[in-house]
């Protein structure tokens, strides 16, 4: 069970890839669903087993590389952090393989689709199951690579592929870091494996090193680098541009890979990680302000976008913020436990935003929807659930992942802690009053559309509606059932060794004891959020287009996303393409093949044709030549050998 | 095994079969069926029978395996001496695994003087492997010479329009490294005593005063054959005029000599010179992997921009040498395998495409996914594999690479490692323009997918990426002990180079 948890969805996509002609569009549907399935139900098997019954273990595969004291081993690791990421995989990735066959229906290459999203959980099950840094790379790199042949699926659209490939590269600018980090952890430990690090972390934890020519603390550049590759992953501030972008892929992919599961690998990492993130301090900050800045930055950015994935792509983008600033307060539990939660309320925001695309023929734009919920009151029902949860509202499952960030990180009782409130308050006003302007523009007001289009809005069929009602189950009661064991009291019976927290860093316990404002502004500023949507866009719709006249500045960097894409391209990758061509045409042409080989082949040809002229033809010109010649040889001899 | 004499049988079997082939007779296209027939039974044979050294060979020691020896010049004290360790033995089995698909590949592609091509590429095949065996000097030099006979002549003769200033060019880099690779190795032989034999060599001290002239010589012919920056630039040239296969030996192999020419005399026989000349190697591979790479992104012609990724991955792999730990040497060797396979697949991809609309401009393509998707998959493959996915060869060999290198200079790893940056997006940009997109071309609608012989091409390269890159432990276990070895002798020499500079010190104060 422990083994083919894993490998049953690879059997799946490899079956639907390599057979699909054979297999038809039922056939690679039903073997990859099937595989999903089989894998979803022993994730809750493995849960319980592991994380409810205490059962951690490894089960060992075969060695992959072995070079010196460098032993790399392909193993599964099961511990409850391990579980957990399990049970949120399989599941939201069962939900999605399911709507995948209602949404994809319409597709000419349904077998590629799904054997690319098989492959995808595949490599991320890997990720959560790995038991080294280095296989955790290895499900890193292979989620990427899904996320790209994903992306860049209908491969006959220019932006879908240009979206794909910037994906990929950003991502590898993250990826430099991480490996970087996994370098300098083999450079302190000797050893890759997580076991080895983690237990000699402690007598590594004040020592300096010279990387790069900075000489700091070991754990802290370490802890940096590894981050680098978290804020690839994860979209945070300054690698977050290939994420909006991504919403090229068809829905199910932004659902399942681009909010439920691939983009939250960051914050695993670094949970993961925590054994050595929790001793240096430097990094915890860095960590921080980091997280906190992005869930502020992308959710300024999601007031004003007009396309409805997009609007959920920043509002992805700024809960990731959350879960890092909450990693950055050393209150892991709850942003693993945030992962969780929003796991289910995202995907099913995603799903219902799909959902609504696909009742009206296609259209992404919110502008032109609205007045359509009597026709899909099911979509209309989950869409609400999603928002709920998503702005923290009591009793949903975002409310109590959400409120127990903002706590810890005032519980703190650090600068950056403080900063982290404040900035995750300020978003959760964004986070309401922008899901509150996504609801009433799709399904309320006017309806925008055309005539044609009006007509065929419908809902759903039932293999749509169903992993919706599914995962709105989740987005009602994952927080209320989860509260307890995951940063309640029974958090310490529940995670065991998963998590390392130092007793310096009481923020999760400090949580707990907050004041009751502290507690009480993140619902104050949600109902407040919705409240001026639903003054801005029901009552006084004049408002809001007011404001973008009167303040076109503010509006026009909002609506060009801080204008992170045109520094980017000014700054790397014009650049790179003119410096590729001036080293080819000039480096290359001018310098080196000119001084070089086209240069001795022109002196060749002058000296040749010099020489030409001495071969004059006249016999005793050469006897002349000759007997000179020999003569020289034969003094040169005498002279070495009997002088 | 030994009475076998399984490597003289593996390095003149082909010559052999170049020898059947001349003395056949008759009409042209009888002629050219019976070459095609001949050299691929010749070469499938030699690879089967190299397998006997994949299968036989001890792992467990630093050792010379599959000796053989013979008097050739006794007078001179030099012998026809041939053998193997772990460093070689795998590419051995790389030439002889290349050469049949090579000559698959060309099935159809060689039309004109088939005879002569197929003689050339089995003549090619005995220098190759016989180069790798070589335990004599004057042996090594003979056939490290005389692989490049066959292959002027493949680029000469079934090569493109610009063939002659191709060959030209590579023979005018290749000409003053010879000369001056000749005289190192003369001044070897004198210098260790009327001995050229490369065991006896190893274990020889070279004076150090004459090491840093002796390693500038044999810098000069390898660094070209590698080809380091700034020394590159036939390759390109010699890679878009070469016919498919020639750029697949070109690549899988040949560019693999000059590493290896580092690896078996400068590095082991020239410990102090290589210890004071490594800050020169670590220079110019990390010039050439950022400035290649960049090159490579703005290149329009497909096998120019893969020969530049070329440049860029050995210049991996001579960091990796020359970092003088386990993991990176080891993870050089890996490289050299994984990108002689990787490369040499991709040629075979751009030859594919090139066979059937005969251009190399990447504007000329553009979706074809659509007509050809197991085209698309299996090019995939190699695409990922060059750009070091995790699962694939290449990402075995560059991470022992940087990691070993991190270990003893931080910087250096830092820019190799935006090597990998550069390289995913030359090459995803490369498969983008030719793969994606909307299939416009009219010229293109015909176009027809991978045939039967495409696939069993393929199907090989395919499963030995992936297995390299799953389960590489039966190809690193055999660099071990020899790598563990070389790595000793550097160790003492840098001890013994530290002695010294403290003694120094100290007479100074």
């Amino acid at each position: 069970m422990y083994v083919a948890v894993v490998f049953l969805p690879l059997l799946g996509a490899f079956i639907a890839g390599l057979f699909g002609r054979t297999l038809g569009d039922r056939g690679a549907q039903l073997v990859t669903c099937a595989g999903l399935g089989g894998s979803a139900a022993m994730a809750v098997g493995i849960f319980l087993d592991v994380a409810v019954g205490g059962h951690a273990q490894t089960h060992e595969l075969f060695t992959w590389i072995s070079s010196g004291t460098l032993d790399i081993t392909w193993a599964l690791k099961y511990d409850t952090l391990t579980a957990v990421m399990l049970l949120v995989v399989t599941l939201v990735s069962f939900m999605v393989h399911v709507y995948s066959i209602g949404y994809m229906h319409h597709d000419p290459s349904v077998p590629r689709f799904m054997s690319y999203l098989s492959l995808f959980t595949f490599c991320m099950l890997m990720l959560v199951t790995a038991g080294n840094l280095v296989q955790l790379f290895f499900g890193w790199e292979g989620v990427g690579l899904c996320s790209y042949l994903l992306i860049g699926f209908w491969n006959d659209r220019p932006s879908a592929n240009a979206a794909a490939i910037k994906a990929f590269v950003v991502n590898r600018v993250g990826d430099f870091g991480f490996a970087l980090g996994i370098f300098g952890i083999y450079y302190l430990f000797g050893s890759v494996n997580f076991e080895a690090i983690f237990a000699a972390a402690p007598q590594h934890a004040h020592e300096t090193v010279q990387f790069f020519g900075v000489s700091g603390n070991a754990m802290t550049i370490i802890c940096l680098l590894l981050f680098v590759g978290a804020m690839g992953k994860s979209a945070q501030i300054g690698l977050h541009t290939w994420l909006p972008d991504a919403m090229e892929g068809p829905t199910p992919v932004s659902a399942l890979i681009h909010a439920a599961t691939m983009v939250t690998a960051g914050v695993f990492m670094v949970a993961r990680m925590s054994p050595l993130f929790e001793l240096s301090e430097t990094a915890l900050m860095v960590v921080t302000v980091v997280g906190a800045t992005t869930a502020f930055f992308a959710a300024t950015i999601g007031c004003v976008q007009n396309d409805i994935k997009r609007v959920i792509a920043y509002s992805t983008c700024s809960q990731l913020g959350y879960m890092f600033f909450a990693l950055g307060v050393s209150a892991y539990q709850a942003a693993i436990f945030h992962l969780m939660t929003h796991a289910f309320f995202k995907s099913l925001l995603f799903l219902g935003a799909g959902s609504v695309i696909h009742a009206m023929s296609g259209e992404q734009d919110m502008r032109r929807m609205g007045g359509i919920w009597r026709h899909v009151k099911i979509t209309y029902a989950v869409m609400w659930i999603g928002s709920l949860a998503l702005a923290g509202i009591p009793f949903f499952a975002g409310y109590y992942s959400k409120d127990i960030i903002l706590e810890a990180a005032f519980g703190a009782h650090s600068a950056v802690g403080e900063y982290a409130y404040w900035m995750g308050i300020a978003a959760a006003f964004m986070t309401a009053f922008y899901s509150w302007r996504l609801l009433l523009m799709t399904f309320h007001g006017k309806a925008h559309a055309e005539d044609r289009v009006m007509a065929h809005v419908h809902e759903s069929p039932l293999v749509i509606t169903v992993p919706l009602m599914l995962l709105a189950l989740g987005a009602v009661f994952s927080g209320i059932i989860g509260v307890g064991a995951f940063v309640g009291e029974g958090r310490e019976g529940f995670w065991r060794e998963a998590l390392v927290v130092l007793g310096s860093h009481p923020a999760l316990e400090a949580a707990h004891h907050s004041p009751w404002l502290v507690s009480l502004l993140p619902i104050i500023v949600g109902a407040g959020g919705i409240a001026l949507a639903y003054g801005f866009y029901v009552y006084m719709p004049a408002v809001p287009l007011g404001l973008a006249r009167a303040l076109p500045a503010v509006h026009r960097f909002l609506l060009n996303k801080w204008y992170f894409d045109e520094a980017y391209d000014f700054l790397f990758v014009r650049p790179a393409f003119a410096l590729g061509r001036g080293l080819w045409k000039d480096g290359d042409g001018a310098v080196i093949d000119a001084v070089g080989p086209d240069g001795i082949a022109a002196a060749t040809r002058s000296v040749a044709r010099r020489m030409a002229a001495l071969q004059s033809g006249y016999v005793y010109h050469y006897a002349f030549a000759m007997i000179a010649g020999v003569t020289a040889f034969v003094s040169w001899y005498m002279f070495l050998y009997q002088g | 095994m030994t009475d076998w004499h399984l490597l003289s049988l593996v390095t003149f079997l082909p010559l052999l079969g170049a020898v059947f082939i001349l003395t056949v007779r008759g009409d042209e296209a009888v002629v050219a069926r019976n070459a095609r027939n001949v050299a691929l039974l010749t070469s499938s044979v030699t690879f089967l029978l190299s397998l006997g050294l994949w299968f036989n060979f001890d792992p467990t020691t630093a050792n010379f395996q599959f000796q053989e020896s013979a008097p050739w010049l006794p007078g001179l004290g030099i012998n026809y001496r041939m053998g193997v360790d772990g460093i070689s033995v795998l590419f051995v089995l790389l030439s002889t695994l290349l050469t049949p698909l090579c000559i698959l590949s060309s099935w159809e592609a060689i039309k004109v003087r088939v005879k002569e091509y197929m003689i050339a590429f089995l003549i090619l095949e005995t220098m190759m492997v016989g180069m790798f065996c070589a335990l004599d000097l004057f042996v090594f030099y003979m056939f490290f010479e005389g692989v490049l006979i066959p292959m002027f002549v493949i680029i000469g003769v079934w090569g493109g329009p610009r063939r002659v200033y191709a060959a030209f060019k590579f023979f005018l880099y290749t000409l003053l490294g010879s000369v001056l690779m000749l005289l190192a190795l003369l001044a070897m032989y004198f210098a260790a005593g009327n001995t050229s034999d490369i065991p006896t060599l190893l274990a020889f001290n070279f004076p150090a005063s004459m090491q840093p002239w002796l390693w500038l010589a044999l810098f000069a012919s390898f660094s070209v054959k590698v080809p380091m920056w700034p020394v590159h630039t036939w390759l390109p040239d010699a890679h878009v005029e070469a016919p498919t296969a020639g750029s697949v030996i070109l690549a899988g192999v040949l560019l693999k000599m000059g590493a290896y020419g580092f690896v078996r005399f400068s590095v082991p026989m020239l410990p102090e010179a290589t210890i004071t000349f490594t800050p020169l190697i670590y220079t110019l591979s990390v010039i050439a992997v950022i400035y290649t790479s960049l090159v490579a992104l703005a290149q329009e012609d497909m096998k120019k921009l893969i020969a530049y990724s070329s440049v860029a991955h050995m210049g991996f792999v001579t960091i990796g040498l020359f970092a003088m730990t386990q993991q990176s040497v080891e993870g050089a060797l890996f490289q050299m395998l994984s990108h002689g396979v990787v490369a040499g697949a991709l040629f075979l991809c751009v030859g594919v495409v090139y066979d059937r609309m005969h251009t190399r401009e990447i504007a000329a393509y553009g979706g074809l996914v659509g007509r050809m998707p197991r085209y698309a998959l299996v090019f995939m493959v190699f695409m990922l594999g060059s750009v070091g996915l995790p699962g694939t060869s290449g990402f075995v060999g560059e991470f022992l690479i940087l990691l070993g290198v991190f270990q003893v200079n931080t910087w250096v790893a830092l820019f190799t490692t935006t090597g990998v940056v550069l390289g995913a997006a030359y090459m995803l940009y490369l498969y983008r323009r030719i793969i994606f997109g909307k299939l416009v071309r009219p010229e293109l609608k015909g176009i027809l997918d991978l045939s039967l012989r495409e696939v069993v091409i393929f199907a090989p390269l395919v499963i030995l990426v992936l297995w390299m890159g799953v389960y590489p432990t039966p190809f690193l276990e055999m660099f071990h002990a020899s790598v563990a070895a070389l790595i000793e002798k550097n160790e003492i020499a840098r001890a013994a180079t530290t002695a010294a500079t403290s003694a120094l010190a100290l007479a100074v104060h």
